[in-house]
Formats: C-alpha cells, sequence, structure tokens
C-alpha cells in the first residue's frame, strides 16, 4: 500500500482525538481522546518506519534503516502507560471531593 | 552522565527514605545531602572526571552548554531546598515523596539539557511532566489544587501529542530522530511533512514554556498549585524546557532560520505584551509571578530569535537571574499568610532583612542596572540586534521592561510605604543566610557575569 494511505489514516485519528479534546466535556472522554492521538502517532511512526526499511532495503539487504522508528513506539507506550496512570489518580482524587468528573468545574481558578 | 544516573538513584533512596526514617528533619537532611552530592558530581563532570561511561550511540552528549545548566539547575533546588523545604510539610503527609519527585524531575532535566536525538528531548519532558501533575494535586483535600492538577495535566499530554505527531512527521521526511541529521538537512524546499512537524515541535515547546498564545494554563495552574511546587515549576523547569527549545532549534532547524524567524519574532510579541499587561491588573501577588514568568518568557524568546553566541550566554544567565530572584520571592511569600499586594502593607517594618532581599530580587527581575536581571535582558536585547533586523522588537521588549517596573515595584511600595500590621512569620536563621546569600549572588552576576560566563568556555 503506498505510504499515503497511512497518513491520512493516522491524521484521521489524530484529528477525531483534537476535536474531541476540544469539544467533550467529560474527563475520562478527553482523556481517552488523548490516546487516540497518541496511537495515532504509533501507527504512523510504523508506517514510516517500513518505508525508510524498504527504501534502503534496495540498496543493502542488510540494512536497519527504520528500526528506531518502532523503538520509538515502545517508549509512546510506556510513557503512555506511566501518563494513564498518573492522570486516572488524578481524576479519581477529583471525583473524591467534587463527585462528577465533568470539566465545566474547571473554571474556579479564573477569579 | 553523572548526574542523570545518580538523580535517578537519589529519587529512588528518598522513596524508600520515606519508610525508613521516622523524623522529617532526616528526610530533609537526605534530600539535602543528596542534591549537594549532585552538585560535586555534575562539577566534576565539568572538570573531567566522569564515573560512568556508558556509549550512548550518540543520542546524548554532555557538552559545556548542558553541564553548567545542570549545574546551574542543582544549585538553584540545593537553595530552594534550603530555603522551602521546611514549607513542603505544611502541603500534605507524603513528604519524603515530594523530594523523591522533585529529584525524578532533575533527571528529566538532564536529559532535556543534553539531547542529541528527539526520542530523548521526548523522555525527558514527560520524565519531567509526569511528576509535576503529582506535585500541582499534592494538596488533595483542595479543590484548587485538584483543579489545577487535571488541567495541567489534560492539557500537558494533550501538547505531548501534537509533538509526537511533529516529532513522527520530521520522522517520515528525514528518516532519523539525530538532531545533527536533521539539521544537516540541504533540500533546497522542506516538504511539507517536515514544515508541519517543525510547526507541531513548536507549538507543543511553546506550550512548555508557557509562550503566548499557548500560555492560558499557566496563571491557573501556577495559581492553584502549592505555592512550594510552584516556586519550583516557575523557575527550574521553565528554565530546562526553554534550554531543550534552545537546543532544538540550533541543532536541528538552524537551516530555516530564516523561514521561522519572523514566526518567532511574533511569538515574542504576543509573549510580551500578554504576560506585562495582564500582570499589572493582578491582585494577588502569586497570580502576578505567574503572569511575570510568562513575561519573563518573552524575554528567553528573544534567544531563541538570534540564535547567536550572545543568545546562548545570554541565556544561561538569564536563567540563572530568573530562577534566582523568583525563587527567593517565592520563599518569602510561601511564609506569608495573604497573597494579596495588601499583605506586604508594612512587611519592611516588621522583617526588614526580609524585606531587603525580596527588594534584590524584584529589582533583579525588573532589570534595574547592578543586579544579574539587567545583564540578562542586556545580553537578550544585544543578541536580537546582532540579527541586524527586526529593530520594533527590540524597542517593544524595552518597552514592555519598563511596563514591568510597574507590577514589580508595587510590592516593594507596599512593603516600604503603606501602613500595616502583616501577620508575624517564624524563620529561621538557615533561612535567613540563604536569602542573603541568594541576593548577593544576584547583585555579583549583576556587576561580574563573567563568573558565571567564563565556566561556559571552560
Amino acid at each position: 500500500m503506498p505510504i499515503n494511505y497511512y497518513i491520512f489514516l493516522a491524521l484521521a485519528l489524530f484529528s477525531i482525538g483534537i476535536v474531541g479534546v476540544l469539544t467533550r466535556r467529560n474527563a475520562i472522554i478527553i482523556f481517552m481522546c488523548i490516546e487516540l492521538m497518541l496511537n495515532a502517532v504509533n501507527l504512523l511512526l510504523v508506517a514510516f518506519s517500513k518505508m525508510h526499511y524498504l527504501k534502503n532495503a534496495a540498496a543493502d539487504a542488510m540494512t536497519t534503516a527504520g528500526t528506531d522508528g518502532q523503538l520509538f513506539v515502545f517508549f509512546i507506550m510506556v510513557v503512555a502507560a506511566a501518563e494513564v496512570s498518573v492522570g486516572l489518580a488524578i481524576i479519581v482524587m477529583m471525583y473524591r471531593n467534587i463527585h462528577s468528573v465533568d470539566i465545566n468545574f474547571l473554571n474556579r481558578l479564573k477569579h | 552522565m553523572n548526574a542523570l544516573l545518580l538523580s535517578a538513584i537519589l529519587g529512588v533512596v528518598m522513596m524508600f527514605s520515606g519508610i525508613l526514617l521516622k523524623s522529617k528533619a532526616a528526610v530533609r537532611n537526605l534530600a539535602i545531602a543528596g542534591i549537594s552530592i549532585l552538585l560535586l558530581v555534575n562539577i566534576l563532570e565539568m572538570s573531567g572526571t566522569v564515573f560512568f561511561r556508558i556509549d550512548t550511540k550518540g543520542m546524548m552528549a554532555f557538552d559545556n552548554f548542558a553541564l553548567l545548566f545542570n549545574s546551574i539547575a542543582f544549585i538553584s533546588t540545593l537553595l530552594y531546598l534550603l530555603l522551602s523545604a521546611r514549607d513542603m510539610e505544611k502541603v500534605g503527609v507524603n513528604y519524603a515523596e515530594y523530594f523523591a519527585l522533585i529529584f525524578f524531575i532533575l533527571c528529566g532535566i538532564t536529559l532535556t539539557s543534553s539531547f542529541r536525538s528527539l526520542l530523548i528531548l521526548f523522555l525527558g519532558i514527560e520524565i519531567i511532566s509526569i511528576p509535576l501533575y503529582i506535585l500541582t494535586g499534592s494538596d488533595k483535600r483542595n479543590l484548587k489544587s485538584n483543579e489545577a492538577s487535571l488541567k495541567y495535566f489534560l492539557l500537558g499530554s494533550f501538547s505531548t501529542g501534537l509533538m509526537l505527531m511533529g516529532i513522527a512527521l520530521i520522522y517520515g521526511a528525514i528518516g532519523s530522530f539525530d538532531t545533527s541529521v536533521i539539521g544537516a538537512f540541504t533540500g533546497t524546499t522542506p516538504s511539507a511533512l517536515l514544515i508541519a512537524g517543525i510547526l507541531l515541535l513548536l507549538f507543543s515547546m511553546a506550550f512548555k514554556a508557557s509562550v503566548a498564545p499557548f500560555h492560558f494554563w499557566t496563571p491557573d495552574v501556577y495559581d492553584g498549585a502549592p505555592t512550594v511546587f510552584t516556586s519550583f515549576m516557575a523557575t527550574i523547569v521553565k528554565a530546562a524546557v526553554f534550554i531543550a527549545f534552545i537546543r532544538l532549534f540550533d541543532e536541528s532547524f538552524g537551516f530555516q532560520q530564516k523561514q521561522w524567524q519572523l514566526f518567532i519574532a511574533i511569538l515574542t510579541v504576543a509573549t510580551l505584551f500578554i504576560g506585562n499587561i495582564t500582570a499589572v491588573f493582578q491582585q494577588s501577588v502569586k497570580r502576578m509571578l505567574a503572569y511575570s514568568s510568562i513575561a519573563q518568557a518573552g524575554f528567553m524568546m528573544l534567544s531563541l530569535y538570534a540564535m547567536n553566541t550572545d543568545a546562548k550566554e545570554g541565556l544561561l544567565l538569564y536563567t540563572v537571574a530568573y530562577s534566582f530572584a523568583t525563587i527567593g520571592i517565592f520563599a518569602v511569600l510561601i511564609k506569608m499568610k495573604d497573597y494579596t499586594f495588601d499583605g506586604f502593607n508594612g512587611f519592611a517594618k516588621q522583617q526588614p532583612l526580609l524585606a531587603a532581599t525580596t527588594t534584590i530580587f524584584l529589582l533583579s527581575l525588573a532589570g534595574i542596572p547592578l543586579t544579574a536581571g539587567f545583564l540578562s535582558k542586556f545580553y537578550m536585547l544585544k543578541a536580537a540586534m546582532g540579527t541586524g533586523k527586526n529593530l520594533w522588537l527590540v524597542i517593544f521588549a524595552v518597552l514592555m521592561a519598563a511596563v514591568s517596573v510597574y507590577y514589580y515595584f508595587r510590592v516593594i511600595q507596599a512593603m516600604y510605604f503603606k501602613e500595616g500590621n502583616p501577620q508575624p512569620i517564624e524563620t529561621t536563621p538557615v533561612f535567613k543566610w540563604t536569602l542573603v546569600v541568594l541576593a548577593a549572588a544576584v547583585i555579583l552576576l549583576g556587576i561580574f557575569p563573567n563568573l558565571l560566563l567564563s565556566w561556559y568556555y571552560f
């Protein structure tokens, strides 16, 4: 498949994530949308990794080009997991205090 | 490399010290000893003694710029702990864990100051951010702290998403994460992928450094976080993000400076304008300092705009001047009960020494001569002049520095010229001496900046 398909798919997922973050009011759903953004990036990185590998493999069959892209994906997964654990803890902490996860609550600091 | 590994180890040590040590004073002293060792080990590395030789395959480079900045960050943290470690007890019960998180943040700072690969940049920024989300929300029963933490977390991870997309697009265009490989790009017309990637990376870094128009989270988060941690967040962490920012654009995207320079100039003007003008209307000193940190970020952006030798030297000086002064003011502010300007009325009669040192810090932030703040602003303007164009940017920056005098001097006016009866505050000799050392350092660097800058070429 041409690389363009992957780019369009990843950008579509990424845009869905951004629109979700900007329009939804539920903290958990916003959080899911952020995860969607990160996973769109993962998909794109893997696709690019394969693309760079194929480009270099034509000249050199033993090439390692493109492995760094796949390694990056693992780092993103680990960091996303760390972020989930902290983020859910923060959301639970807020829920304990106000019994809601609606972010319309987040306007008291303006004053 | 010394500091990187040791800071991570110290973080784990501090985590266990909470279980093993019963007294809070012991935990505090352990943390202060730990940061002193960290500083010592980093200075040893500057003079060539490296304990851990690990081949990072060119993903990190511990050059003079990185090591000097690490030293600055460690000295600032040492002074910060000496001044404010006692006040962390009031935030919550997990006293040792706060220190552990601070050491993990320092580990992230050593990564962001020395990265040579976008992967390390990403890891560094995240290792800084994730502990900060926790520290922001550490006052668990306080709704303002909860709110600030959730807001910081959601917006911070959103900007991380943008940064990762930028990195992925750059990887697609270039085929490597290495900053020098990206910087060696020689094509005349960069592809759409590369341009989109650079823009997304710029936006997310601007977001982390609270540059307008991506600053909107800063006042709320700085205001809502426990004041002890705001002090750390607004100084050392912000400086680290700027170091990463300038390193990234210097090494990777220097080849396209002409194309993004005007864009950076516009961001700088917006940051200076919004930061300074909004700070004028604040009633709370804490919130005023949050806006002042945005305004100071505008000045630091001038180094990114100019991107020459003056800019790099100036940024190092600026981080010291800004961090020292802001840590000092926050240390006094933490002790106050009332954070409004009126809370400072008559402060000079009650605490003459504290009022005098606070005045020096405020003068430095405003950029009055004979303080480090003046010379660092001077270096920034000189760097911007050095590019030889966009003179209006320099004029605008000077005007905005004049505006900043208004809100910094309001505090001095309240302390010295207004009658009032502030609540008595307790201080220890260590606190007073550290404040005096900080004030002396601010003045000394304002007269002899080479004390610091000669280390850069050492």
